[in-house]
């Protein structure tokens, strides 16, 4: 029960890594180049709808064999 | 695996891509294979040591493509298994007879000339030239990784590029497995690595002193009668035996034990 308690198991941190980094490896981008992708998205939603910038989530998943790019854009409804 | 030419490779260096040639090799002739290891790390050449060869080589691999000698002639016998044979790297810097379409060719007379039932090919580290024509002449691949995070990676990559040759069996070795860093927490488990790499699992083998020992003194491991079912020995013999297309289950490490585990078993956990 102890190890409830205990710090964060170094296996988990670095599959969590290892995926992360692999992503980016597979994709042949660099985490710099992502950061550029996001401010670029942003600068196109922007232009539609009132955004966000800090609730912007971009990245990559693993499906099976394929890898995703998944953005998740929230946009402002300011219905009240 | 139908593969006659395997390549074994990491892309990352010290993972053990010698050690699983030597003892792939020499397993694989003890199960009455006719077997040829063929080391192409030139300029780095190691396998012979390994095997304890060293004081046998005369002619290497570029003696063959340059045409210095028959290939026969560069082929060396193991005295230990009938059957297990060693064509060495050259100790010589230049790698500029290198070429795919020589290795191709070599191999391909190894298997159809001299009547060699496996070509068991040894890679240099690195993505490079060296890499590049050792995988030229395979049509089957082990990839050897350690389960930490340089090695994953680089394995990562490797599996990319053999895939691009179209490579049709892609391996994977799990070797260096310390099953009680595991328990803790604080080793990947197999499970991971192959669920991070995607690619088929051939054989786990344990972080195990009695590979160094083996190599201090040149005798492959596989060669010698072992009783230990948890070896690193035990698990290339099982490797072996899997690349022949025998079922043999995989070496158990991770038997937990107690109260928590029993827990963990019957809610599901690993």
């Amino acid at each position: 029960m102890f190890g409830l308690f205990r710090r964060r198991k170094s296996r988990d941190a670095l599959k969590e890594r290892l995926k992360l980094v692999l992503s980016y490896d597979r994709a042949k981008l660099t985490p710099g180049k992502m950061e550029e992708l996001k401010s670029e998205l942003l600068g196109v939603i922007g232009k539609y709808f009132p955004s966000e910038a800090e609730e912007y989530d971009v990245r990559f998943e693993q499906h099976g064999d394929r890898m995703v790019l998944v953005a998740n854009l929230p946009i402002r409804t300011d219905r009240k | 695996m139908n593969a006659k030419a395997i390549v074994v490779t990491s892309g990352k260096g010290g993972v053990g891509k010698t050690t699983t040639t030597a003892n792939v090799g020499a397993a694989l002739a003890k199960l009455g294979e006719k077997v040829c290891v063929v080391d192409t790390d030139v300029g780095l050449r190691n396998l012979d040591v390994v095997m304890g060869l060293e004081g046998r080589v005369v002619f290497d691999l570029i003696d063959v493509f340059e045409g210095r000698c028959k290939l026969r002639q560069a082929v060396i016998r193991d005295k230990r298994v009938e059957t297990l044979y060693l064509l060495a790297a050259s100790q010589t810097k230049d790698k500029s007879s290198l070429s795919e379409q020589r290795m191709q060719e070599t191999v391909k007379r190894l298997l159809e000339d001299e009547g060699f039932d496996r070509v068991v090919i040894d890679s240099p580290a690195g993505i490079e030239s060296g890499f590049r024509t050792a995988a030229s002449a395979a049509d089957g691949a082990l990839v050897v990784v350690n389960p930490e995070v340089s090695s994953v990676r680089d394995a990562d990559r490797i599996i990319g590029l053999l895939e691009s040759r179209e490579i049709a069996e892609v391996r994977l070795i799990v070797n260096r497995l310390r099953p009680a860093m595991v328990r803790r927490g604080d080793m990947l488990e197999v499970d991971d690595v192959l669920e991070i790499l995607g690619v088929k699992l051939i054989g786990i083998v344990p972080e195990d002193e009695q590979v160094l020992i083996s190599t201090n003194v040149g005798s492959p491991m596989s060669l010698e009668a072992g009783s230990n079912k948890t070896s690193a020995a035990q698990a290339f013999r099982n490797i072996a035996r899997r690349i022949r297309g025998d079922e043999v289950p995989f070496l158990q490490f991770d038997e937990r034990r107690g109260f928590i585990a029993g827990l963990r078993k019957l809610f599901g956990g690993a």
